[in-house]
């Protein structure tokens, strides 16, 4: 019976004295495919309910599955690039069960057959010792190709569940949309950091699987959605990777459900062992059941209870022939896998000279692809860093999305800011004009040279205007002049700051320091 | 010119072509017939006689605008009502689907429309062609022509019944452990069950999708033939459909020439549990072949005996999860249950397959369901896919040393109705000899032998390697001739007339 009771929890450190946390992590990701894995229906996101339907993807009588071949690729290419061994020869597999949005009231899945398995994904933690990173290797069991079940929609109910609706509205638009479910193998050793790993793993999954551009992996549309196992043991020292603690079995595991954000796997699995080890030091048993997560509050609910007497009487699909991917097809396939996303930071890193604390700061804010193809339009890497973590970086955050989809609604290029960076280094801008033409043009004013032309913006070049501007100076501050006669250089900045006023901006501070220092007779 | 319900699907062509017929004609000639006895016979669930009528007319002016059409354009036809087709209902024998017009047509169906035959109608099924009789359909019985008191055989008892007694001059069937074959050879005439994926099943509502086949039902061995040319080829709607040219089916049975041909008799599959008579037609035409100049040897195929057993694992099995998708919520029958207010869809669901399906189809689900259990389906699935297996391989090996199997289609003629609606593995028993063909993805044809006791048909089974559905048509066009000029005549020129009760 489903319950929304508040459960007893206890404090984190607290239960880390006496218990151990072993995770498993389902992810399931639908594919970017142009069509549904069954069938010819477009997989667009948002469409009006029920208008991406056909007979197959509805289960109308008669109607039968064909393979999207796409699919199947993409589901290779995820298994190679998680470094897993490829099935020669697969089947899918029907699980039944009935629900009323799974159409046929069996999902097209795999079971005993995946196309993928017995994998690994490293992935970067915290280090114990407190400074720096280390790698933590999960292990990958499977990753199988399956389909979509239909949405339902509650309505009438408060909770928008199932329970007190007054009548449920299902559509069949996401029905049929292809999933590939990655299963790890249970994840021990990681103590206190469990969830550290859980939240790293899923985003360098996500990462990587961003970098195979086989889905647009939004967790918020649903596109990526997470289920978390966990379950506790007692400890056995101090060392979760001692073979004392790894010997010790396995506890009673929880479901947690569609965990749908990198901070909350993080919370998920934090506040699960938090309940698990509540219920276990006031002498009760963990539940084997789902539960459900609530973003709002952080806490999870009882759902169904779950048994290993589930039955979904799997059997193979007999309406599909077996997947039998030529060895030819799975090199060519693993040949043209992308650069690892962990190994092409660590290129990159040394490529572009840059601090791990910039380093850092660039992948937090997703603007590794927008610097690589700014270098490559000719800017220099440290100038390409500076400006897209300037004002572009500042716009996307109050905007809430991240640069790269920002710099695609605003309009702005890599090219645009090579362009800048080298309207610097010609001299015919300084930072600070450098600045505005940016603003203008994530104004969508236009390229960097328009947006100077329009506003006007460009460094005078003409030296006579500039030394009459730096006579006029000289002559209206004679104490500072003496100074910077006397050898105090420094005091040249004040000097500077006028020039610049005269000339309303658009003068070149290196020039104008060289004239002050030359007719004071001071060599810079 | 003779009664165009009388004539053989290649003779109404020819006569089209020559202009001595209109498929107008022909076809009300046929819902003449059908208005005629159907009322006696009830091999039609539903009769389209105005789209029929229109799509004759519309052949009849392409054909007058010079056109060059299909050579079985203008011949009607009769449709399985396993089959989906838009703008007729199509119901699969089950109260499940009553009313339901399908927004699509089964690929069969789109090629017979789109070679130009039009559709009399649908025809009567055992529920989702789950039976041996048509006992089972929920719309009530299909009379067996030769005796109104017999069963047609089924689960097509309806198309075999409707060409029986010249409602139809073909229809089409499908067969999943005998369906075609059985009644065809209970009411003398002609089927076949194609390779399996030689006809697209796109759109034929599933039992058993690794053993379910389309084919044709006919008179005669060509107009068996024709009609197999047109429903196949490979389907991309249907990943199990071989890609691969037809067989020349019709070439074969215009051939008829088994000389030097291996005729293999399966050891298992005569003499024992097979009624004398039948037994004793077989017998004839098997002399019949090797007075054609074929050569018999015996062959063994030990595994056959586990066939029935295999047989109703695997298809309950995969009938379970076929027929999950019947759950009132996007179509079909929906029934709330009794006493519940506001019930939940799982109480609907429930209470709707309670009401929609018959008996035999909650057995077989029940069966399949129990038999795919976890802990169970290793005995059960598992074992009955490794007696496939087996089976599959004494079909190799006795094709090594045979260029064809023979044996009798089915092991006694018609029964009464009810003889064996309490007996289930009676009923059962009856399909011993077709079954094989569908656990091995074999072609399999069954034509009339003569009558055995009773004055009823006997059928001739004619079983070939995969692909090779050709043979089937030589072998089988091959002794039609000799029993045809034995009996002097078609063998359903001796079934007795039925009575004219309404209308003609």
């Amino acid at each position: 019976m489903a319950t929304t009771t508040t459960d007893d929890v206890l404090g984190y450190d607290e239960a880390l004295t006496t218990f151990d946390p072993v995770m498993g992590l389902e992810v399931h990701v639908e594919l970017g495919t142009r069509t549904k894995m069954f069938c010819g229906c477009a997989t667009e996101f948002g469409a009006e309910p029920n208008t991406q339907v056909c007979p197959v993807c509805l289960g109308l009588p008669g109607a039968l599955p064909v393979v999207n071949e796409i699919g199947v690729e993409s589901a290779i290419r995820m298994g190679l690039a998680l470094n897993c061994s490829i099935a020669q020869w697969c089947r899918f597999a029907r699980k039944n069960y009935f629900y009323p949005d799974m159409p046929k009231n069996f999902q097209t899945s795999q079971y005993d057959e995946p196309i993928a398995f017995d994998g690994y994904l490293d992935v970067e933690i915290p280090a114990a010792t407190g400074e720096g990173t280390e790698i933590f290797r999960v292990e990958i069991e499977r990753a199988h190709m399956e389909e979509d079940t239909g949405k339902s929609l509650h309505v009438g109910g408060a909770t928008g569940r199932i329970q007190g609706a007054e009548y449920s509205l299902v559509d069949f638009n996401r029905a049929g949309i292809p999933l590939i479910e990655i299963v790890t193998r249970p994840i021990a050793g990681a103590g206190e950091r469990a969830p550290e790993v859980a939240k790293a793993f899923v985003g360098a999954l996500r990462d990587l699987l961003r970098s195979l551009e086989v889905s647009d992996l939004k967790m918020e549309q649903g596109s990526m959605r997470c289920d978390v196992n966990l379950s506790l043991r007692a400890k056995a020292g101090d060392d979760p990777t001692s073979p004392e603690q790894l010997a010790v079995p396995l506890g009673t595991r929880s479901e947690t459900k569609n965990v749908n954000s990198l901070r909350s796997v993080e919370r998920a699995v934090r506040y699960e062992v938090c309940r698990h080890a509540a219920v276990l030091t006031s002498g009760g048993s963990v539940l084997q059941e789902t539960r459900h997560w609530h973003e709002d509050t952080g806490v999870t609910t009882s759902g169904r209870e779950k048994s290993d007497a589930d039955d979904y009487r799997y059997f193979p699909e007999p309406d599909l022939v077996p997947v039998a991917p030529s060895r030819e097809w799975v090199e060519e396939l693993r040949s043209a896998l992308p650069e690892p996303p962990a190994l092409r930071r660590k290129r990159l890193l040394g490529e572009w000279g840059f601090s791990g604390l910039e380093m850092r700061d660039v992948i937090n804010a997703g603007a590794i692809e927008l610097i690589e193809a700014t270098v490559a339009a000719g800017a220099k890497a440290q100038s390409a860093r500076k400006w897209w973590l300037a004002e572009p970086s500042r716009r996307a955050n109050t905007e809430g999305v991240d640069l790269a989809t920002y710099a695609e609604q605003v309009g702005i290029t890599p090219e645009h800011v090579a362009e800048l960076e080298s309207l610097i280094v010609a001299g015919r801008l300084n930072d600070k004009m450098a600045r505005q033409v940016l603003e203008g043009v994530l104004d969508g004013e236009g390229a960097p040279t328009v947006v100077a032309d329009a506003r006007g913006l460009e460094l005078v070049q003409d030296d006579g205007a500039l030394e009459a501007a730096v006579d006029t100076v000289i002559a209206a501050n004679p104490d500072v002049a003496d100074k910077i006669r006397g050898g105090k250089v420094q005091a040249a900045g004040a000097l500077i700051g006028q020039v610049m006023k005269e000339m309303k901006g658009q003068a070149d501070a290196d020039k104008a320091r060289a004239i002050i220092l030359t007719k004071l007779g001071v060599e810079g | 010119m003779s009664d165009p319900t009388r004539m053989t699907a290649a003779a109404l062509a020819d006569a089209l072509a020559s202009g001595d017929l209109s498929s107008e004609q022909i076809t009300r000639a046929h819902l003449d017939r059908i208005q005629g006895v159907d009322e006696q016979v009830g091999a039609y669930l539903h009769v389209a006689g105005e789209s029929a009528l229109a799509e004759a007319r519309e052949i009849d002016d392409r054909r007058a605008k010079g056109e060059d059409l299909h050579r079985l354009a203008g011949v009607p036809i009769a449709v399985k009502d396993v089959m989906t087709t838009t703008g007729m209902p199509t119901t699969a024998g089950s109260k499940m689907l009553e009313g339901w017009v399908p927004p699509y047509d089964a690929t069969i169906v789109a090629k017979l429309k789109a070679a130009g035959l039009p559709i009399l109608g649908k025809t009567n099924m055992d529920e989702f062609a789950m039976g041996s009789s048509t006992e089972h359909s929920a719309y009530g019985l299909t009379r067996n022509p030769w005796d109104l008191e017999r069963i047609p055989g089924g689960s097509g008892g309806g198309s075999s019944a409707a060409v029986a007694s010249w409602q139809a001059p073909l229809a089409t069937g499908t067969d999943t452990g005998g369906s075609i074959r059985q009644p065809a050879a209970l009411t003398g005439s002609v089927g076949v069950k194609p390779t399996y994926g030689g006809v697209s099943r796109y759109g034929m509502i599933a039992m058993a999708s690794s053993l379910d086949q389309g084919g044709p039902c006919a008179r005669t061995v060509l107009d068996t033939a024709l009609l197999h040319e047109v429903m196949a080829g490979h389907d991309p709607l249907d990943s199990t459909s071989i890609d691969q040219p037809v067989p020349d089916v019709v070439g074969a049975a215009q051939r008829a020439d088994v000389k030097g041909l291996r005729i293999g008799i399966v050891k298992e599959l005569t003499g024992e549990g097979f009624s004398p008579l039948v037994q004793a037609r077989f017998d004839e035409s098997v002399q019949h072949l090797v007075d054609a100049g074929a050569e018999v040897v015996e062959v063994s195929c030990p595994n056959f005996v586990h066939a029935l057993g295999a047989y109703y694992l695997i298809m309950p099995s995969e009938a379970s999860s076929n027929l999950a998708r019947f759950d009132a919520m996007r179509y079909g029958l929906r029934v709330s249950p009794d006493g519940i207010d506001a019930p939940s869809a799982e109480q609907v669901m429930a209470a709707s397959r309670d009401a929609g399906f018959g008996d035999e189809v909650k057995r077989r689900i029940i069966l399949g369901t129990y038999a795919l259990s976890s802990g169970y389906y290793d005995a059960y699935y598992g074992s009955a896919q490794k007696v496939r297996r087996l089976i599959a391989d004494d079909f190799a090996a006795a094709f090594g040393s045979a260029d064809v199997l023979v044996s009798p289609t089915a092991p006694t003629t018609a029964f009464r109705f009810g003889d064996k609606t309490d007996d289930p593995m009676a009923m059962y028993r009856g399909d011993i000899a077709t079954i094989p063909a569908n656990l091995a993805g074999v072609p399999g044809m069954s034509l009339p032998s003569g009558l055995a006791e009773d004055g009823l048909p006997a059928g001739f089974q004619i079983l070939a390697p995969a692909m090779a559905d050709d043979r089937l048509y030589t072998v089988g066009a091959a002794l039609e001739q000799r029993l045809v000029s034995a009996w002097g005549g078609h063998l359903l020129e001796q079934a007795p007339e039925l009575a004219i009760t309404k209308g003609a």
